[in-house]
């Protein structure tokens, strides 16, 4: 029972530092998706061009950022910016480039999250068929209006369940970013574990926060999985 | 060529028109980009770079492959029970096989590692009871675990999503032969469900490639560690670099032998058309 007085919120416990750092995950995670969504977007209209060289660049994308570790595409993205803007202002400035961990790790997950959402997103676009595009057409839409109100509403619907699982992905990666400082869930518990010698007890807390997270996570997907088919005939 | 290609309309004149150009700029940013990485690799190069930390990483590196080996080989094992779990009939079994697989499909890889390597120093008194706590005192042995344990679970899952996909009438035709629960299992239903479960399988095998990163933390030297060790003693990025290329360079080659193996075990299944 004494452990569980090391969850209160206060001085005493740990409740309020393991609180805030939950909420440092949530807000990464929710951070890095509109542009992980958007990137990946980009790069499956890429893939789904009939340019070929458009396709091999948008499949060059997706091979680097789908092939490294989620751990290394961090650290890449941590040190090569500061490296590299460091260097590339040092003619001017002898100021040293910083990039916070919490901007280090939306990029990186970005593009790791954007290179597995482009496949996603081209597998729906070819469940879409054809004809879309063309009683789109036929109805004297423009290229972008067809695109916009007659693709992208069954698009999302398409995407919907690989999306479910990538967000999913995702909320488990931000653990990642503590590596590099950020005080996110597992910062806190690792902090918490230490001072109070209770690795055990707080690593399980983390972990069980993590379930309630995905939990509640897939209950919100599938309200928004059923609203997205909510123009579908009813079986 | 046969007469149906003669039928085809001829193909259209190519414009330069603006996916095109893009295409062309994208491609020429990738090829620039590739050009100056090769530029500054062979710039940075250096026989004492080379001697101090080269043979480092490529220890390194094996040391990754053994680690996700035994990884994947004691996870197949442990998912058969498990995946038979979720099969199961009996509610209590299933529940319990679907807590396991949720429990670790569910949280992430680094905390579960952290749970075990540090975790393990709260039950160190009843560890050293049982003779276990040289165990759970080493890093390697506790990433192991973890890993085997994490990908039992997707593995689980990976194995009983496919056999679902055996249609029942192949066990009830089986069972109107006579043949034994046994012959049924290895005979009829596991090689139509591993055909199904070849590529969720490859996958599984790159995600653990690329989530043993993650054993670089807890103090474990594989390329990731012997990178991470490199980069903190000389500050140059290249090391990063070359062990980029090196991780890309084994997950591609895995998975082009992958759909190689693909191909060949699926070939019964193509129809040939032409």
């Amino acid at each position: 029972m004494e452990l569980f007085t090391l969850l209160s919120f206060g001085d005493a416990g740990w409740g309020d530092e393991i609180a805030r750092g939950v909420l440092v995950t949530v807000t990464l995670a929710l951070a890095t998706l509109p542009f992980g969504l958007a990137i990946g977007l980009v790069v499956a209209l890429g893939k789904n061009s009939e340019e070929p060289t458009l396709r091999s660049a948008a499949n060059v994308y997706t091979t680097i950022f789908r092939g490294l570790p989620e751990l290394l595409t961090l650290f890449l993205v941590f040190y090569g910016v500061q490296i590299g803007f460091t260097r590339l202002l040092a003619p001017f400035t002898d100021a040293r480039v910083e990039l916070s961990p919490f901007l280090a790790g939306m990029i990186a997950l970005g593009l790791v999250f954007s290179s597995y959402a482009s496949e996603v997103f081209l597998s729906a676009f070819r469940g879409i068929p054809v004809g879309q595009y063309e009683a789109g057409r036929a109805l004297g839409l423009r290229p972008w209006q067809t695109g916009r109100l007659v693709i992208l509403p069954q698009l999302i619907r398409l995407a919907l369940p690989g999306l479910s699982n990538l967000w999913l992905i995702l909320l488990k990666d931000t653990a990642l970013v503590s590596v590099i400082g950020l005080s996110d869930l597992v910062r806190e518990s690792g902090v918490a574990a230490r001072v109070t010698r209770e690795p055990f007890f707080f690593f399980a807390v983390a972990c069980l926060i993590y379930l309630t997270l995905s939990i509640l996570s897939s209950f919100a997907l599938g309200a928004i999985g059923r609203w997205s088919r909510r123009g579908e005939a009813e079986h | 060529m046969s007469a149906k290609s003669d039928l085809r309309p001829p193909p259209r004149a190519r414009r330069w028109d603006a996916p095109r150009v893009a295409g062309h700029v994208l491609m020429g940013v990738w090829i620039a980009a590739g050009v100056l990485l090769a530029i500054y690799l062979v710039g940075a190069f250096s026989t004492d770079f080379a001697q101090r930390y080269g043979f480092r990483m490529l220890s390194g590196f094996w040391t990754t492959i053994e680690l996700v080996t035994l990884s994947l080989l004691i996870g197949a094992a442990i998912s058969l029970p498990v995946a038979a779990g979720r099969l199961s009939p009996n509610p209590v079994i299933g529940a319990l096989a679907y807590g396991y697989v949720y429990f670790f499909r569910g949280t992430p890889l680094l905390a579960q590692t952290f749970l075990v390597y540090y975790g393990a120093g709260s039950f160190r008194a009843e560890l050293d009871a049982v003779g276990l706590w040289t165990f759970f005192r080493d890093a390697w042995f506790c990433a192991v675990f973890t890993f085997s344990l994490n990908t039992s679970a997707y593995q689980a899952e990976i194995l009983a999503g496919a056999i679902r996909t055996v249609p029942r009438s192949q066990i009830e035709a089986g069972q109107a032969l006579g043949l034994s629960r046994y012959v049924i299992a290895t005979r009829i239903v596991l090689p139509q469900a591993l055909v199904v479960a070849l590529r969720p399988y490859g996958n599984e095998v790159v995600l653990m490639i690329k989530g043993s990163a993650i054993a670089s933390i807890i103090t474990i030297y594989d390329l990731m560690g012997e990178t991470r060790r490199a980069f903190s003693r000389s500050f140059d990025f290249q090391t990063y670099i070359w062990a980029a290329i090196l991780y890309l360079v084994l997950v591609e080659t895995l998975r082009r032998l992958w759909d190689v193996m693909e191909r060949r075990l699926t070939r019964h299944l193509v129809r040939d058309d032409t």
